[in-house]
């Protein structure tokens, strides 16, 4: 058998749906519901047998479409620099509120990513994501946390 | 019915109906363009605003920004492989990788031309068929539609990509999985949460779509910069708003859209399975009936691949309305807010609508016909303009892509867990797709995922148990059957190949 990393992938599904298939034994149902023909566990125990089954068949089918990824052309550096933006993104977004991290979010992106056009790198961003927010906010009438707007006296 | 006909005509197209009509498209293109607002929020955000009209001047309004809003859900998908809304994932798969090779404007075009064509056709079929085939989607039962669902799956997964039918099998066991997170619909215990709270609801489906499109298309777009094999094309502003579509191209459409219309249709009418799973349908099976050497072509910008589902998505909108207005069952959820907003005018949808309010059933239909004209003309102009958004250097697409699918989760939940679980599904996504593993299968088992466990409930629980449900009705038996045909088709003509 080739190992190659769709085999692991498949082998890693494998793994998960074991771990599936053993919380779906778990999950809890009614004292009633115990024997049921169909209860709350039912279709997650199908599932991770189903899953079971077709890592199974990909692990021991040989695989003839094996595919080559050349890691020294990925840019993981970048790309990891990229989402470590977007977890702080994501962290930052409720306690500072929309308009900020949101433009600070677009205008670190566009300079992590090799962009140094500083005007338009800031029009793109904080003019930008004003806009944004007047057409969700202003005109659709979608409501936007943001503390810091709040705390200047900019939104109500 | 020639009547009811006229007085439809006749109200549909007095000048304020045609200009709400208007601004109906208008707006719900618009909407449907952002992340998280999909056609049920279009017509939800209308509501408040059309208390104001007579009935039919409100159902109009409506009916506009939902073809609309469809419209718009359909050119975020080709352009950034964004699908806002389910019906339109189908979609992306060959519209974003023509868009990607500089044709963004004819692949919009062919969307809105396949679009037109499966509502026109779609509103024929509506107008001489919505009473006899209300009787027909009320002769579904839970066994037929839990067979139907796994004929859609089996369907794209046969047909994902050549020799990965086990990858694809793989990715909608997984999709299927994460629609089972969250409590149960029925005895409301939680599964799957690890007694995290964030959890107890599920999954949203934009959180999903939004990291396995787009997130991850824009996370891969960047780790592949360097890949000789990948580099991006340059090409001119004028070929990529170019609308023309040549006569080859045309050739195929005509005969694609028919018979993606009737698919569509009919799915439509059907309460429950609406615009997603009749564009999946539409596209494996025209995938089945094209040439071999068409058949290469889906998933790399072919033009049968991009009509197909564009047409189907449409015909079911129209469909969809059939159960809504003959029996006052919503097909869709979209349709469902509607139904509501139909109560709200004290309109009772049933049977006997087209006799005791003629002037609401039969306008409705015709304004749906009008706002496909209008929505033609609306935004065939607007392409070569929208089009551009790819002439944008990747350095500033991408983070707009990600802020994009952000915005869309944090407008939705206001949820920092959902933001962080969205970029751990997209990282997953972006990994997997290096391996070829197909996307589009997990995100048609995850938007079915419910569905089928209910449905699949319904039967066992009707049949104490047995699994003799599943040949016990014709109906159930033969689309069994049919999938059962697609499996050994694409087996053998694996192996023929290979021989």
């Amino acid at each position: 058998m080739n190992i190659n990393t769709t085999k692991i992938i498949s082998l890693l599904f494998f793994i998960f749906s074991a771990f599936y298939l053993y919380t779906a034994y778990q999950i809890q149902v009614f004292a009633f519901d115990e024997n049921a023909p169909f209860n709350a566990r039912s279709f997650p125990i199908y599932l991770g047998y189903a899953g079971l089954f077709f890592s199974g068949l990909k692990l021991i089918l040989p695989d003839p479409n094996t595919i080559k990824v050349d890691h020294k052309n990925l840019e993981y550096k970048k790309t990891g620099i990229l989402i470590l933006i977007a977890i702080i993104y994501g962290a930052t977004i409720l306690k500072v509120g929309y308009f900020l991290t949101t433009s600070l979010f677009l205008f670190a992106s566009y300079y992590f990513l090799g962009e140094r056009r500083w005007i338009l790198m800031f029009l793109l961003s904080f003019p930008f994501v004003a806009a944004f927010m007047y057409l969700l906010h202003g005109i659709l009438d979608i409501y936007l946390r943001d503390p810091f707007l709040q705390s200047i006296g900019v939104m109500g | 019915m020639i009547e009811g006909i006229l007085i439809g005509l006749t109200t549909a197209l007095t000048f304020q109906n045609v200009l709400m009509v208007m601004v109906g498209c208008f707006f719900g293109t618009i909407i449907g363009m952002l992340p998280g607002l999909g056609p049920m929020t279009a017509i939800a955000l209308m509501i408040p605003i059309t208390y104001g009209f007579d009935p039919a001047t409100g159902l109009i309004l409506m009916a506009g920004v939902y073809y609309g809003a469809v419209f718009g859900g359909s050119t975020s998908s080709i352009l950034l492989n964004a699908p806002g809304v389910p019906g339109t994932v189908a979609t992306s798969f060959d519209g974003y990788p023509m868009a990607q090779q500089g044709k963004a404007g004819k692949a919009l075009a062919i969307a809105a031309w396949s679009s037109f064509a499966g509502g026109t056709l779609s509103a024929i079929y509506l107008l001489f068929m919505a009473p006899s085939l209300s009787k027909v989607s009320l002769s579904f039962r839970s066994p037929d539609y839990f067979a139907l669902m796994i004929l859609g799956l089996t369907a794209i997964a046969a047909f994902s990509s050549k020799g990965q039918f086990l990858k694809a099998m793989m990715m909608v066991v997984l999709g299927l999985m994460l629609a089972s997170v969250g409590q149960d619909s029925l005895s409301d215990i939680t599964r799957f949460t690890f007694d995290n709270m964030n959890l107890t609801d599920g999954i949203s489906f934009v959180l999903v779509v939004m990291a396995t499109f787009a997130m991850s298309e824009a996370l891969t777009i960047i780790l592949k910069r360097n890949d000789p094999t990948s580099a991006a094309k340059q090409v001119s502003l004028t070929e990529l708003g170019s609308i023309k579509i040549n006569r080859e191209e045309r050739t195929k459409m005509y005969k694609t859209i028919p018979r993606s219309s009737v698919i569509g249709f009919l799915i439509g009418v059907l309460p429950g399975a609406g615009a997603t799973i009749a564009s999946f349908l539409a596209y494996g099976m025209e995938r089945n009936v094209v040439s071999d050497q068409e058949k290469e072509k889906f998933g790399k910008g072919s033009v049968n691949g991009l009509s197909a589902p564009e047409t189907a998505n449409n015909a079911a909108c129209s469909g969809s309305f059939v159960p809504m207005l003959t029996l006052g069952i919503p097909g869709s959820g979209t349709t469902a807010v509607m139904l509501g907003a139909l109560l709200g005018f004290g309109v009772q949808p049933g049977p006997r609508l087209y006799m005791t309010n003629p002037e609401i059933f039969w306008s409705i239909i015709m304004s749906m016909y009008i706002g496909m004209v209008i929505l033609l003309i609306l935004n065939l102009p607007l392409i070569p303009y929208i089009a551009r958004i790819l002439a944008v250097p990747k350095n500033y697409l991408i983070p707009l892509i990600l802020f994009f699918s952000v915005t869309g989760i944090y407008v939705m939940s206001f949820n920092n867990f959902d933001i962080y679980l969205m970029i751990g599904i997209a990282v997953v996504a972006t990994f997997l797709r290096l391996y070829d593993f197909p996307m589009p299968p997990l995100i048609l088992a995850f938007v079915l995922g419910g569905l089928m466990e209910e449905n699949l409930r319904r039967s066992l629980l009707l049949s104490n148990g047995s699994w003799e449900f599943l040949w016990d009705r014709t109906l159930t038996a033969s689309i069994l059957a049919t999938t059962i045909l697609i499996v050994i088709w694409h087996i053998y003509k694996t192996f023929t190949k290979k021989n």
